[in-house]
């Protein structure tokens, strides 16, 4: 336990010393981020071991950091924050085994991507606001930097959207808790100070001030409508980056929400929490309903993203105990699943055929030529849509049930929802990797069944030979297997996050927040 | 005026350390380097150099705090950390000219770094209108000398004519603000203003009066609506004249006018905490800050030469601290020192890493700065530092002065007063903000050269100054209570 800050400290050090390894050699620069990432893996799975849940923060490190405003260096985790912590190491690690293959300033990236790294570790233990939004900028730069110079389709588009996007969103947040400080007449900048603070402003400021930072954070955990950076970022991103962004950086949107916004400001969530419950229905629905019909396979992954993240919100603002446990677990398994459909995709798929179109894609017997990528995209895809023995069903499904309990209504669209999910997911299997040449996938859904008869298997055999695509890499095995297992672990022992999650959520700091109620 | 000439001396044992360390420059110079052209503007560096860091350790050594010479000077914290903020950006300035650039004669460009920082000095001490006045002139005759020392290019003899007729002017209306203050209160010290305005409410040529003022101030601040002639003498000045211009001297002028301003006349500051409360001339700094934050950064998305988009930067970040100077009465002078010190320091770094590109082949346009990362890597990872410290990313120290000039703003008038909606704007704008900053690096660090590029060799002591500056940006970011924690 005492080692988790170290997380932070090393991820920074591996920074600087990957940009000074990779001068030498970009395969130098690998090691030390590889090096990097696997001990602080190593150091946050060793504290879950020993973490033992409670409800509230139990404190790290607590030091007076600046006298005027008083500002503490406070770091805590609770069950929420050590769910989250052990995704990012998970996440790193993977991104990092599926970017063995940038070449171009390999030193640069791994810097930029460890800083990054580092400053998610910071967000997810901060106990003071200031802290917190000290860590949250630090993770949104280095994105600008790795989409702009490692991305791939319009990638300096995608890349400032992100960075603006972000920014924007994190503006807001700092106004509102500005207001809240200087309003409330804060001791410090302390968690618990501020949500002392908030409580003792007029109910209409709570309303404007909730707003404000809710939204900011919302920002980035893709909200529809403020989602539009999410798919156009992850496209344009290089695979480890897309991995890090979908996998923990969108976290740091909700996990600010939930940390953040709802203890904080109680009064102005109950205000707000009907006008974003549909919000985050209608990104689940709208967003799947996108994903049907994108012709770029990234998009496909991009858009599934913001409408899984709508699980995560809608979780969120459901507001009982069990939708929020719902919806950290289900950051947890989309943090997971979305790194394995992203390594998939843009690693195995595209910097093999360079084409990410599904038309094209669908002319290649794909799952003769890359098995290995047919194999973990049916996998993650299964995951993805929620079936059990995945992580995916038992969050989703726990986000379905909260939801039925706050509001019936919602919880039938959003189960809707995941039917939208299931056909995007399988029509994106079923055109990219068992295209016009193969038979169709197990699953395959009945209005895009092609005929068995049109394509029998023996001709495709003949006409398509097995392209000489080079075959999956160890470092590509082994992000797969390591993320593969935490899906299918958590899937069949969900228990082992939730027995974390819910003494969390039983803190004072949610008990305004979690009264459960309906809409 | 009990006159104690050794107090006097003592107290401006700063000054005279620069002076001295001019002459010699120059005497040197003519005496022996002349003979010696390859290490003329080296020796001149480096006398100009000890100049500097001994007048750093007079001032931080040097005597008592509190008024001296009948009051005529004062020596407090914000003196001190005013003196040697400014001595460590002349410095910064000075390290930077071997190998940058081709000026002829620099000795003389030395010399008159000197004298100007002199005058910045005796600025952050001045106490009394007219040697405040005198000390401002003697700043400002010498960066105009500066921003037209290139004598081979046209832009810059543009810049240095641009620079002194509208310095002039503004000096005119500085000098018109003060007669008429001396008119209505029968003293020039400070200490007697107050004490002459505490007893008398705002009159028409009280008014009249602070207007002039603070229009002169617009003028040496680059304050919106008085800016129009920061982007041109930005562009046409030698880079590293310009980052004199854009660093030390916003340091010592706002200590000069922070001065002037809150314990000269604060009486008739009014107040920006709410709009019920009466108006005086916050209410005018009020309306320049949000004019220079519309206008700076506005202006700067639409620029394509990086050195007027960091005037106009400049713009936005005068907006900053104009803000700063109307929340002083909330959290004191510690904030926007803090900001006007580290924003200096990322100006010098700025112009320092351009004046380095300019010597080696140019450095207007934005494009000019492609392939930096290919041509000297430690170039490009500290203009990394310095654009996003001014763009205020955390942790550098960019960031922690807005914060702490935001929050003593949002501490003042809640939402509800201009202070609360400034800082909301500023909050808006930096957002803007960081579209031009990202532009800046993407060009230096993303976008690759179409030619094979030249890599540019970076002479020491600039390498020296630019990781100096970037290195004190990490640290007074991370540590932000080792200046604040002074005042």
């Amino acid at each position: 336990m005492n080692l988790l800050p170290y997380t932070i400290y090393l991820s920074f050090a591996g920074a600087l010393l990957s940009l000074v390894a990779g001068k030498r050699s970009a395969g130098a620069a690998r090691a030390v981020a590889l090096l990097t990432a696997v001990i602080c893996t190593g150091i946050s799975l060793a504290a879950a071991f020993e973490f033992k849940p409670t409800a509230g923060l139990q404190t790290l490190v607590d030091l007076p950091w600046i006298a005027t405003p008083a500002i503490h260096y406070h770091l805590a985790v609770d069950g929420i924050s050590m769910t989250l912590i052990v995704l990012t190491g998970l996440a790193a690690t993977a991104g990092i085994l599926f970017s063995w293959n940038i070449e171009e300033r390999t030193g640069e990236f791994f810097a930029f991507y460890l800083a990054l790294i580092g400053g998610v570790y910071g967000v997810f233990m901060s106990a003071d606001a200031f802290l917190f939004f000290v860590f949250y900028e630090i993770a949104i730069v280095p994105k600008y930097f790795l989409i702009a110079n490692w991305g791939s389709t319009n990638r300096e588009y995608g890349a400032m959207k992100l960075a603006l996007y972000s920014f924007a969103g994190s503006g807001l947040v700092l106004a509102g808790l500005l207001w809240t400080y200087a309003a409330g007449d804060a001791a410090s900048f302390g968690l618990a100070d501020l949500t002392r603070a908030a409580l003792t402003l007029p109910a209409h400021d709570q309303t404007i001030i909730f707003a404000l930072v809710f939204f900011g954070f919302a920002t980035l955990a893709g909200l529809f409508p403020l989602h539009t950076w999410a798919p156009t970022g992850h496209v344009a991103a290089p695979t480890g980056a897309s991995m890090l962004l979908a996998g923990v950086v969108m976290k740091l949107g909700a996990y600010g929400c939930l940390r953040v916004a709802l203890p904080l400001f109680p009064v102005g969530f109950a205000y707000w929490q009907p006008a974003i419950a549909w919000l985050a229905v209608i990104g689940i629905i709208y967003a799947g309903l996108v994903a049907l019909v994108q012709q770029d396979f990234k998009f496909v992954i991009g858009y599934s993203s913001v409408s899984h993240m709508g699980f995560v919100m809608l979780g969120i603002v459901a507001a009982n105990e069990r939708a929020v446990s719902g919806a950290v677990l289900q950051m947890f398994s989309h943090g997971v699943i979305a790194g394995l459909l992203f390594a998939v995709v843009g690693r195995m798929v595209y910097d093999r055929t360079h084409t990410r179109q599904l038309d094209a894609l669908t002319a290649m017997p794909l799952h003769r030529m890359l098995p290995c990528a047919a194999f973990t995209f049916v996998l993650a895809g299964l995951a993805s849509m929620g079936m059990p023995g995945f992580s995916g069903f038992p969050a989703e499904l726990t986000i379905l049930i909260g939801t039925w309990q706050t509001s019936p209504l919602l919880g039938l669209i959003a189960a809707v929802g995941v039917l939208v999910a299931a056909a995007f997911t399988l029509r994106a299997i079923q055109v990219s990797f068992f295209g016009k040449t193969g038979r169709a996938g197990p699953l395959g859904p009945p209005d895009r069944e092609p005929e068995p008869a049109a394509r029998p298997a023996a001709e495709s055999a003949i006409a398509f030979p097995v392209a000489p695509y080079p075959p999956i890499t160890w470092p590509e095995k082994l992000g797969t297997m390591l993320l593969l297992s935490a899906t299918v672990l958590i899937g069949l022992k969900p228990d082992l996050l939730l027995n974390w999650i819910i003494p969390a959520l039983q803190s004072p700091a949610f008990h305004a927040v979690l009264k459960g109620g309906s809409l | 005026m009990n006159a104690d000439y050794a107090e006097l001396f003592q107290s401006l044992l700063p000054e005279t350390a620069l002076v001295c360390g001019a002459l010699f420059a120059l005497f040197f110079d003519i005496l022996w380097a002349r003979h010696h052209s390859t290490d003329r503007l080296r020796l001149a560096v480096m006398l100009g150099l000890i100049g500097l860091a001994s007048a750093a350790f007079l001032a931080i050594d040097g005597g008592s705090p509190g008024p001296k010479f009948g009051g005529v000077l004062m020596l407090d914290t914000m003196t001190l950390v005013s003196r040697v903020g400014v001595f460590a950006l002349g410095a910064l300035t000075l390290a930077l000219l071997p190998g940058t650039t081709r000026l002829r004669h620099s000795a003389e460009f030395v010399a008159i770094v000197l004298f100007a920082t002199a005058g910045f000095s005796l600025m952050a001490a001045a106490n009394q209108l007219l040697l405040g006045f005198l000390a401002l002139e003697l700043a400002s005759l010498s960066l105009y000398i500066l921003a037209g020392f290139d004598k081979s290019s046209p832009e810059s003899a543009e810049a240095g004519l641009k620079y002194y007729l509208l310095g002039g002017m503004s000096s005119a209306f500085l000098l018109f603000g003060f007669s008429l203050l001396y008119g209505l209160t029968g003293s020039i010290e400070l200490t007697h203003i107050a004490m002459a305005l505490h007893q008398t409410s705002m009159t028409p040529l009280l008014a009249i009066a602070l207007v002039m003022v603070l229009v002169a101030f617009g003028f040496k601040a680059a304050a919106a609506p008085f800016h129009l002639w920061a982007p041109d003498v930005y562009q046409g000045a030698p880079a590293p004249a310009t980052a004199l211009i854009a660093s030390a001297s916003k340091v010592a002028g706002f200590t000069l006018f922070i001065r002037l301003l809150w314990p000269g006349l604060h009486d008739v500051a009014g107040s920006i905490a709410s709009t019920s409360a009466p108006s005086g001339w916050l209410t005018i700094v009020a309306v320049l800050s949000a004019a220079s934050l519309l206008l700076g950064n506005l202006g700067a998305l639409a620029q394509s030469n990086v050195r007027r988009l960091l005037a106009y930067s400049a713009i936005a970040h005068t907006g900053v601290m104009m803000l700063g100077l109307g929340v002083i009465a909330r959290a004191g002078q510690g904030p926007i020192l803090y900001y006007a010190i580290t924003y200096g320091l990322a100006t010098v770094g700025a112009f320092g890493v351009i004046a380095v590109v300019d010597a080696n082949g140019g450095c207007q346009r934005l494009t000019d700065l492609v392939g930096l990362h290919k041509r000297s890597p430690l170039l490009a990872g500290c203009l990394l530092v310095f654009i996003l410290s001014l763009a205020g990313v955390p942790p550098l120290a960019g960031f922690f002065g807005k914060f702490a000039i935001f929050t003593a703003a949002f501490q003042l008038g809640s939402i509800s007063g201009p202070a609360g909606w400034l800082a909301l704007l500023a909050i808006a704008m930096s957002a803007i903000g960081l579209y031009y900053y990202l532009i800046i690096l993407k060009q230096a660090l993303i976008v690759q050269p179409i030619d094979a590029v030249t890599p540019i060799k970076l002479p020491i002591p600039a390498a020296l100054a630019l990781v100096i500056a970037a290195t004190l940006l990490v640290l007074l970011g991370v540590f932000p209570s080792s200046l604040l924690g002074l005042f």
